[in-house]
């Protein structure tokens, strides 16, 4: 009986079979999530609309191909999560500028997810020395060579840029 | 100068790098193979090593691993420079592609600018081809992209000399000698035992199943220990790590069970195929991890949805995990 079954079960192709049994908690939005016509679709431009996402997903007959996917739900989450997390430091570091507490280097240091040291290494600008920028005192004296190094590191246009901390 | 190269997508930027090179030498194989010949599926969890201050868990192995492994399994001459002098250093992939060779880059993506702003975070272990220069501006094929790009002097430069963890230095790398005669059934095994060893055998609790469960055993820690707001960015890096650009879906499991399935047919040997199902399963669980890691980062717990819960789930993908390599390792 046993056998009868198995060899009518090899009849069909092996996606079919219930090689998914195991599973314990049967939730059908992510038990097939490999299958290559289910592979995720969520987009929330997290790709810039500049490329897709290449997955691995199995096609009617088991076998392993290619999908393009632009995104998917719980990657999403977390990429927006570490964004958000940026962008806090950003912003507080935005109301300490503004409070005259930090100079506006300390602004794009964050805004560019940077630390005294990666900051230090882009712009060649020693370590204490940038430690000293970032108070506001020591910035506003800042040579205008000095300035320059720093617009450049954050891809900004002009000097003046450097004092424009987006109200 | 523009060499007759031809731009594929991968899914990872180190197998799309390398299968694009192979094939441009003639040697045509998968994504799916390159990554499973040079043994690229890993796993660290380095709790004391912090990004962001937030603890490492990795799947993949440091870059160059893939390639130094395929090229040695292959008997594939390569030759790979690292610079101090950034204009040397492009002066150097100038002549290169001058006299046609198709260079692999090893650069940052901070300031890569036609990569997708969302990803352009400080990470230094990107992989790119130059494949010619046009008017002053690099022919580049990245496998994370649809079409090839172009970079200008200033902007390769700039992402050849990334500053940060894992320095790229301007490495490059590229073929000198491809053999006639390949042994890929003979590459395959070495590939699936040297995947088995450093997913069971690594002393230590750091590397392969006994990492996951280090950090299966961790994360249930996280809530009491860092509190309840870093605990979620613990676990969403954790997500991120498994899900980001380039791992062809949860953590590279899928893409090795691609690979174990074409290895089945290459050794006729239907116990690949098994264990590929098998490993497809575990898959499904790691993207089920991410599922729940994901409701518990958006503040939405379901009953279900605890940390407790997700590190249970990752003790058990690390049984199975153990379970599917040690059954690999007994074929051979």
């Amino acid at each position: 009986m046993v056998s009868l079954l198995l060899s009518f079960m090899s009849l069909f192709p092996k996606s079919l079979q219930p090689i998914h049994l195991s599973y314990h908690n049967l939730n059908f939005d992510r038990l097939f999530v490999m299958k290559k016509d289910q592979v995720p679709q969520d987009d929330e431009n997290l790709l810039d609309g500049k490329t897709r996402d290449v997955q691995y997903a199995v096609d009617q007959n088991g076998k392993y191909m290619t999908v393009l996917s632009l995104g998917w739900e719980p990657k999403n989450i977390v990429m927006r999560q570490a964004w958000n997390e940026i962008n806090s430091h950003v912003e507080d570091a935005r109301k300490e500028v503004i409070a005259g507490k930090k100079s506006p280097l300390f602004y794009f240091m964050q805004k560019n997810m940077m630390d005294v040291k990666l900051l230090s290494e882009y712009s060649g600008i020693s370590r204490w020395k940038v430690r000293k920028h970032l108070k506001p005192r020591h910035f506003n004296n800042a040579k205008i060579s000095v300035l320059d190094k720093y617009a450049k590191t954050f891809n900004l246009s002009s000097t003046d840029d450097l004092f424009r901390v987006g109200e | 100068m523009q060499i007759n190269f031809q731009h594929r997508m991968a899914a990872h930027c180190e197998n799309g790098v390398i299968t694009n090179l192979l094939r441009y030498y003639g040697l045509e194989l998968s994504e799916p193979m390159v990554f499973g010949i040079g043994s690229g599926l890993f796993f660290s969890y380095l709790p004391f090593l912090k990004l962001n201050g937030i603890p490492v868990a990795s799947f993949r192995p440091l870059p160059g691993f893939i390639f130094r492994r395929i090229t040695k399994a292959f008997g594939i001459k390569t030759e790979t420079k690292k610079f101090r002098n950034p204009e040397k250093a492009m002066k150097e992939l100038d002549i290169m592609l001058d006299k046609g060779i198709p260079t692999g880059l090893l650069v940052g993506v901070f300031n890569l600018t036609y990569f997708p702003a969302p990803y352009r975070f400080h990470f230094n272990a990107h992989n790119i081809i130059a494949y010619g220069k046009e008017n002053g501006t690099y022919l580049i094929s990245d496998p994370i992209m649809e079409t090839s790009q172009a970079l200008t002097y200033e902007d390769l430069k700039r992402v050849r000399f990334a500053k940060g963890i894992l320095k790229p230095k301007g490495k490059t790398y590229h073929i000198t000698h491809v053999p006639e005669n390949v042994d890929i059934k003979k590459a395959v095994v070495k590939g699936i035992k040297k995947t088995c060893n450093e997913m069971t055998g690594f002393r230590g609790p750091l590397i392969g199943v006994k990492g996951i469960r280090y950090l299966a055993k961790s994360i249930e820690k996280w809530p009491k220990k860092v509190g309840a707001k870093k605990a979620s960015l613990y676990l969403g890096q954790v997500v991120r790590m498994q899900e980001e650009i380039g791992t062809g879906g949860a953590g590279f499991r899928f893409m090795y069970a691609a690979f174990l399935q074409e290895a089945s047919g290459l050794l006729n040997e239907d116990r690949l195929w098994q264990l590929s199902e098998e490993m497809t399963e575990t898959g499904d669980k790691w993207r089920d991890f991410a599922v729940r890691a994901g409701r518990i980062c958006k503040g939405r717990y379901k009953t279900s949805d605890s940390y407790a819960s997700v590190s249970e789930l990752l003790l058990e993908i690390a049984d199975r995990e153990e379970r599917i390599f040690k059954k690999l390792k007994d074929l051979f």
